[in-house]
């Protein structure tokens, strides 16, 4: 028997998972997932778990906002506890360059209602105590800004998209995007055939393959990004603590342990997601030297995972205007994570053919062809 | 066994928060492991890993040997940050 399907989504992270439950909350019946792996082995399971509303960008600024309002209530909404804490992120400047961005950043997201202040040296070191000063100039901080655990956010939208009929296939690997006048028919996977006239690329760090299945090539690349975490602490400091010019982002998580990471501007595009002992020395003394206590505390794990980038930075949603059906949630550039409930919400009223919640016309494809690039500058 | 034993000892996990990650679908190292932080901790699963893939393989009906195993993730052992900060330059 040929299977049949309303919506095909590919891709078990937190924007499959979260697409699928939003579809059928908005009363779509028969949507399937399919995820090559287990949920969250991709860069959900992988990411540093911030949530900030801090950009540099007013489209990334009101995607965050609106992010936050729905991660605040999404324990309720999906009868599951997400473990949300909002310890706000606090975001240092050490050169005049980005004094003056961190000033046009604060007076963007003031005039869009995000809560973030422009504070002196003093007051971060009030927020964080047992932060090294030295070098800083001023720094950013939002208190409604934080994170949540990554695996229960995808596990609760998962399993609320099943409550509601939404079917997920796990360890099923598609293998080709069928289209018939440039229309999206089926989806061939390594077990079956199914039919549907719609497939959602929530693929994250192989939208590009996925792209290419559809016979379009996707302007996404992939790139590591590592990650080390220590043992368990009792409570030493709330916020994400986070540079972009000395290229770290560090917080303590509800559970005791200290996520840190940074990018690394020699690394090559690709789909490594090996670790390295040079990253491990490179953050441990980054984070040594910026929270002197550190020294004592052990490293316990370090991963790799893929960020998704788009050449503005900004996620990539909607329809492909060269195939019908074939709609996008790809290029979150490192923030998937943070603006899924958003984003997730509106590609299923896209898809549904309602009117979306915020106008989204400008994260379109289109807008790289039309050269409508706005960079945001504010990315780890 | 009885649903307080504690089979992760790093992040008390008991078996009883596995074995209802088991019942509820999530039958590999790896999701039992993001669930429930079993083999997240200090000793990265040298003391739990085998119980759990000898539990998920009782109650799957499958050989251990046929089970995916999570990936072995660096370091071996705890390493202080102190100590990785001073690492000589090559």
């Amino acid at each position: 028997m040929i299977k049949k399907a309303e919506v095909v989504i590919i891709g078990g992270g937190v924007i499959g998972c979260s697409i699928a439950y939003n579809l059928a909350k908005l009363g779509c019946k028969d949507v399937v997932l399919f995820e090559k792996n287990s949920l969250s082995s991709g860069a959900t399971g992988r990411c540093g778990a911030g949530i900030r509303q801090q950009f540099g960008t007013k489209m990334n600024c009101i995607l965050a906002r609106e992010s936050i309002k729905i991660f605040e209530n999404l324990s309720q909404e999906l009868d599951y506890d997400i473990e949300l804490n909002q310890g706000g992120y606090l975001i240092l400047a050490y050169t005049e360059r980005e004094v003056n961005q961190f000033k046009k950043n604060v007076a963007l997201e003031s005039s869009l209602d995000i809560d973030a202040r422009f504070i002196s040296v003093d007051e971060a070191k009030e927020i964080v105590p047992p932060l090294n000063t030295e070098g800083i100039l001023a720094a950013t901080f939002c208190p409604t800004d934080g994170h949540a655990n990554p695996f229960k956010t995808n596990f609760a939208y998962a399993e609320a998209a099943q409550r509601l009929g939404a079917k997920i296939y796990t360890f099923t690997r598609v293998k080709e995007i069928k289209t018939k006048d440039n229309q999206v028919i089926s989806v061939i996977t390594d077990k079956e055939k199914i039919l549907t006239p719609i497939v959602v690329n929530a693929a994250g760090g192989y939208s590009g393959e996925i792209g290419e299945m559809a016979g379009v090539d996707l302007p996404v690349y992939s790139q590591r990004h590592q990650i080390l975490v220590t043992e368990p602490l009792d409570p030493l400091f709330r916020p994400m603590l986070m540079s972009f010019s000395r290229n770290f982002y560090c917080q303590q998580t509800p559970h005791g342990s200290i996520l840190m990471g940074c990018g690394d501007p020699n690394e090559p595009k690709g789909y490594d997601i090996g670790t390295s002992w040079q990253f491990a020395r490179e953050i441990s003394q980054k984070m040594t030297t910026i929270v002197p206590l550190l020294k004592e505390v052990s490293m316990i794990r370090q991963w790799a995972g893929l960020y998704n980038m788009s050449p503005d930075a900004q996620p990539i949603l909607g329809e492909h205007p060269q195939v019908k059906g074939f709609y996008m949630a790809i290029g979150f550039s490192g923030h998937g994570f943070m603006l899924a409930p958003i984003t997730s919400k509106l590609i299923a009223e896209l898809i549904l053919k309602r009117k979306t919640s915020l106008p989204i016309d400008k994260l379109e494809i289109g807008r790289f062809e039309r050269g409508e690039l706005i960079l945001e500058p504010s990315v780890v | 066994m009885d649903d307080n034993v504690i089979i992760c000892h790093c992040e008390d996990v008991t078996w009883g928060e596995i074995r209802k990650a088991l019942e509820d679908g999530y039958t590999t190292l790896d999701e039992i492991k993001r669930i429930t932080r079993a083999g997240m901790g200090r000793c990265q699963g040298n003391t739990c890993r085998r119980i759990i893939l000898g539990e998920i393989a009782n109650f799957c009906h499958k050989k251990i040997e046929d089970l995916d195993v999570s990936t072995f993730r660096p370091p071996t052992k705890p390493i202080k940050l102190g100590t990785l900060a001073g690492g000589e330059d090559d």
